[in-house]
């Protein structure tokens, strides 16, 4: 773990700023406290007023805060879980961690959250969705296969323009697509929040997922 | 009471011929004490009986029975025996909690062999063995099962290097065995079948067999029969390889059941595939039976549907664990509102704010509470967070326990619970993002902290978080004086937060301080309190050699280890050392010390 020091991401200033030319500067992992403040010093004082505030707590008395970039490297033992909780937690799904994604549906009061990890296919996640909205949905018959239908490919063109609910994701592009259209694996990968929308919405959706899909 | 010599040794042994016997006074005294001293259960207060004078040191050294070592390097082994005589129950805690975490390198040490060796001739009569944190290996449990012919209870917790073939030994030769407890052990899978060495015939004199952190599989055909004939079994903790249907079957055979850990909590797997059985056995039949049942834990592997088989039981619930159980709010509603007699839940951040607003409002009488994080990330939006701190802390006035672990906090909610709360003793908050501030006013954590020690008097147990500054430091160490442990990571702003802890926090016992700017000088400040402790653990902190050196000098009899925590010889990490460990020692450092550790 400690010999990863490459792969480890760090706010690496030109000319570095700290002690040690051993170890990169980084504000995770073992270094002194010091080092880290030192370093976000210098980070701020060439432009003190800059908007780096989304960066940088306004504590005047020292910098302390800095909002850590999204893939931080990993600290040992942090938090402080338990290797055999760690573990365990999950069953099956050992080195995995939860795909927690929230589901909307328009005109549904609330949010629900679905873990992706949990179904292997997207029958399985069109069963678990109908069951959660089954009480939102304006009374269609055979509303259990709806969703499925849905989902299946040859169909997608023909619902859009109805007023029948079309789910829909957003990827880690930002881009909403409709589900459905990627493999599963890559769908669950990719995925970061769902929308089940009404399909006159969802119009302008299907060809940018297949420009997408050309495009990768 | 005299210190005279007169009755020193004294057995009453001068007896002249023809005369009644009549013992030295001092003789009687300590008989009567004797007699008391059987029914003082509390080591503190036997500790300061044993102070009063070498008589009554002497009385009480022979009446204790229950003995407690709080670090397995304070003392030797040998000075132990030597002390206690009538020993029937003892408990060890060996490695620093920090080890959990993988910041301890392995074969650092705390090893049982020592202590079973000693014992094995001195404690004949011994009954009880707890562990903690200890490295016990299959000869030991050998040891324990072949020296001690009255040995009852074997409780092993966070324990290591051991497997199923020392349970074999310790099952088939200690006929007495009432408790066998393994809780969150690294049991080695020796594919020896251990459950079938119980003695095959007659009844059992089990009360409580706990295995769920055995990930080895067992017989259970041969776990069935057990069950069947141990009447007295009230605590029966099963592993994940127990599925939901063989689950029903021991609940049928063993309807007194107090405690009971579920096992998987879901179908057999057949072939890799689930089971698809559309006549599913009524599991809630198997719960209704058992109406003892208070204590529930386990749920592996759940599936959530098969979560309301526990409906007929949750009524009479004291304890529930779903900390294993990926269950969100939904699903746990139907079985929340009827826990009105819940005092401890443990569960997932799956369940949400939401899901602690149930909590808040059926747990009247909680008393303990224990969230886990399902994804340890930083930096990401997490299920639970001040909304439903101040939920529980609405609803749940009589909380003394409380361990959180969210994504964002706010000094409001945590002063709230302080205040709604005032009868916590535990209080560990754990923002995972590091250095966080209050996510609403972006001011430091301080006030938060600061009213927890202001406002819970009775607080001996406390573990900060988030964004903290020297001023949230002096708060604990004006007010915490009770505080005993205290758990510090990733916080501070300088060295005067530490020594305001070491100045001001009389009663402390245990510090363990993890990545934190705190020095020398304030490690020096603390040299009045070392003795008084249990122990001090600085990792990535910026103590350096000399500092640590100069402790050392000073206190003679405190053992002062330096390390890496990586395992890689020196101690040193940069300019500071990268993992301080120090306790006080009656036997001087410890001669089992491996390459990487260094006594200063």
């Amino acid at each position: 773990m400690m010999h990863l020091k490459e792969t480890e991401l760090c706010l690496g200033l030109p000319g570095g700023g700290g002690h040690n030319q051993e170890e990169p500067l980084k504000i995770t992992g073992k270094r002194g406290f010091s080092e880290t403040t030192h370093l976000k010093l210098n980070f701020v004082q060439p432009n003190e007023s800059s908007s780096s505030s989304s960066d940088v707590s306004k504590d005047t008395t020292t910098t302390l805060y800095v909002k850590s970039p999204p893939a931080k490297a990993q600290v040992v033992g942090w938090p402080p879980v338990r290797n055999h909780r760690k573990n365990v937690i999950g069953g099956k799904r050992k080195t995995e961690e939860a795909r927690l994604v929230k589901v909307s549906m328009d005109g549904a009061p609330y949010l629900r959250k679905v873990d992706l990890k949990m179904y292997k296919s997207y029958q399985q996640l069109s069963d678990a969705l109908a069951n959660m909205f089954c009480s939102f949905t304006t009374g269609n018959d055979g509303r259990q296969g709806m969703m499925t239908e849905l989902m299946k490919e040859s169909r997608l063109m023909d619902l859009l323009n109805s007023s029948e609910y079309v789910p829909s994701y957003e990827d880690k592009d930002g881009d909403w697509m409709l589900v459905g259209d990627v493999p599963w694996q890559m769908f669950v990968d990719s995925c970061k929040r769902l929308r089940i929308m009404k399909g006159s919405d969802a119009i302008g959706l299907a060809p940018r997922a297949m420009e997408k899909c050309r495009n990768s | 009471m005299s210190e005279d010599d007169g009755g020193c040794g004294g057995a009453g042994k001068s007896r002249n011929s023809g005369e009644y016997f009549t013992p030295y006074p001092d003789q009687v005294l300590e008989n009567v004490l004797e007699n008391v001293l059987v029914f003082l259960k509390s080591r503190r207060d036997r500790n300061a009986v044993s102070l009063v004078c070498k008589s009554w040191y002497r009385a009480e050294a022979y009446t204790r029975s229950d003995l407690f070592i709080g670090n397995c390097y304070a003392v030797a082994p040998r000075r132990v025996t030597d002390r206690f005589k009538r020993v029937r129950s003892v408990s060890v805690k060996g490695k620093p909690r920090f080890a959990d975490f993988s910041l301890l390198p392995p074969d650092w040490g705390a090893h049982f062999r020592p202590w079973v060796s000693a014992m094995a001739t001195a404690y004949r009569a011994l009954e009880k063995i707890y562990l903690k944190r200890m490295s016990i290996t299959d000869d030991d449990l050998a040891v324990i099962a072949h020296s001690f012919p009255n040995f009852k209870e074997l409780v092993l917790v966070c324990c290591e290097d051991f497997g199923t073939s020392g349970l074999a030994v310790v099952v088939s030769e200690c006929r007495s065995l009432r408790v066998l407890e393994l809780i969150e052990d690294d049991v080695s899978d020796d594919e020896v079948d251990w459950i079938s060495c119980f003695p095959p015939e007659g009844t059992t004199n089990l009360e409580s067999l706990s295995f769920d952190c055995v990930e080895s599989p067992i017989n259970f055909e041969a776990l069935e029969r057990l069950v069947a004939r141990s009447p007295l079994l009230k605590k029966l903790r099963l592993n994940r390889h127990v599925s939901i249907g063989q689950l029903q079957r021991l609940i049928f055979r063993s309807p007194q059941l107090t405690h009971l850990g579920t096992g998987s909590f879901a179908p057999l797997e057949i072939a890799g595939q689930q089971q698809v059985d559309n006549r599913e056995p009524d599991y809630g039949s198997a719960f209704a039976a058992c109406r003892s049942i208070v204590c529930l834990s386990g749920f592996r592997e759940i599936s959530p549907e098969h979560l309301p088989a526990i409906f007929p039981v949750s009524a009479n619930l004291t304890s529930l664990n779903l900390s294993y159980a990926n269950i969100d709010a939904d699903q746990l509603r139907p079985v929340i509102r009827h826990c009105h007699k819940l005092q401890v839940f443990w569960a997932l951040d799956s369940i949400c704010d939401e899901g602690l607003q149930m909590v808040a409002d059926s747990c009247k009488d909680l008393r303990e509470l224990r969230i886990f994080p399902i994804d340890g990330s930083e930096n990401i939006e997490g299920p639970v967070s001040e909304v439903g701190l101040l939920a529980i802390s609405i609803g749940c006035r009589k909380l003394q326990s409380v361990l959180y672990f969210c994504q964002q906090m706010t000094n409001a909610a945590v002063i709230a619970m302080s205040k709604n709360c005032p009868d916590l003793v535990v209080f560990r908050l754990c923002i995972i993002d590091r250095y966080r501030p209050d996510h609403v006013t972006g001011e430091p954590m301080d006030e938060g902290f600061g009213a927890i020690v202001k406002n819970c008097k009775k607080l001996t147990r406390l573990a900060v978080s988030g964004l903290l500054t020297d001023r949230a430091f002096s708060y604990i160490g004006q007010y915490g004086k009770l505080v005993r442990t205290l758990s510090v990571a990733f916080n501070g702003e300088s060295d005067i937060g530490l020594k305001y802890i070491l100045e001001g926090c009389t009663n402390l016992q245990k510090l363990e301080i993890r990545d934190s700017p705190f020095g020398d000088s304030a490690l020096w400040s603390g040299l009045h309190h070392f003795y008084n402790m249990r122990f001090v653990w600085m990792s990535s902190c910026r103590v350096t050699r000399q500092g640590c050196t100069n402790v050392a000098r000073q206190l003679p009899r405190l053992v002062v280890e330096v390390f890496r925590g990586d395992g890689v010889e020196g101690g040193e990490r940069g300019d500071f050392m990268d993992t301080l460990y120090m306790y006080r020692s009656l036997d001087g450092p410890r001669t089992d010390a491996p390459q990487f550790v260094k006594i200063l």
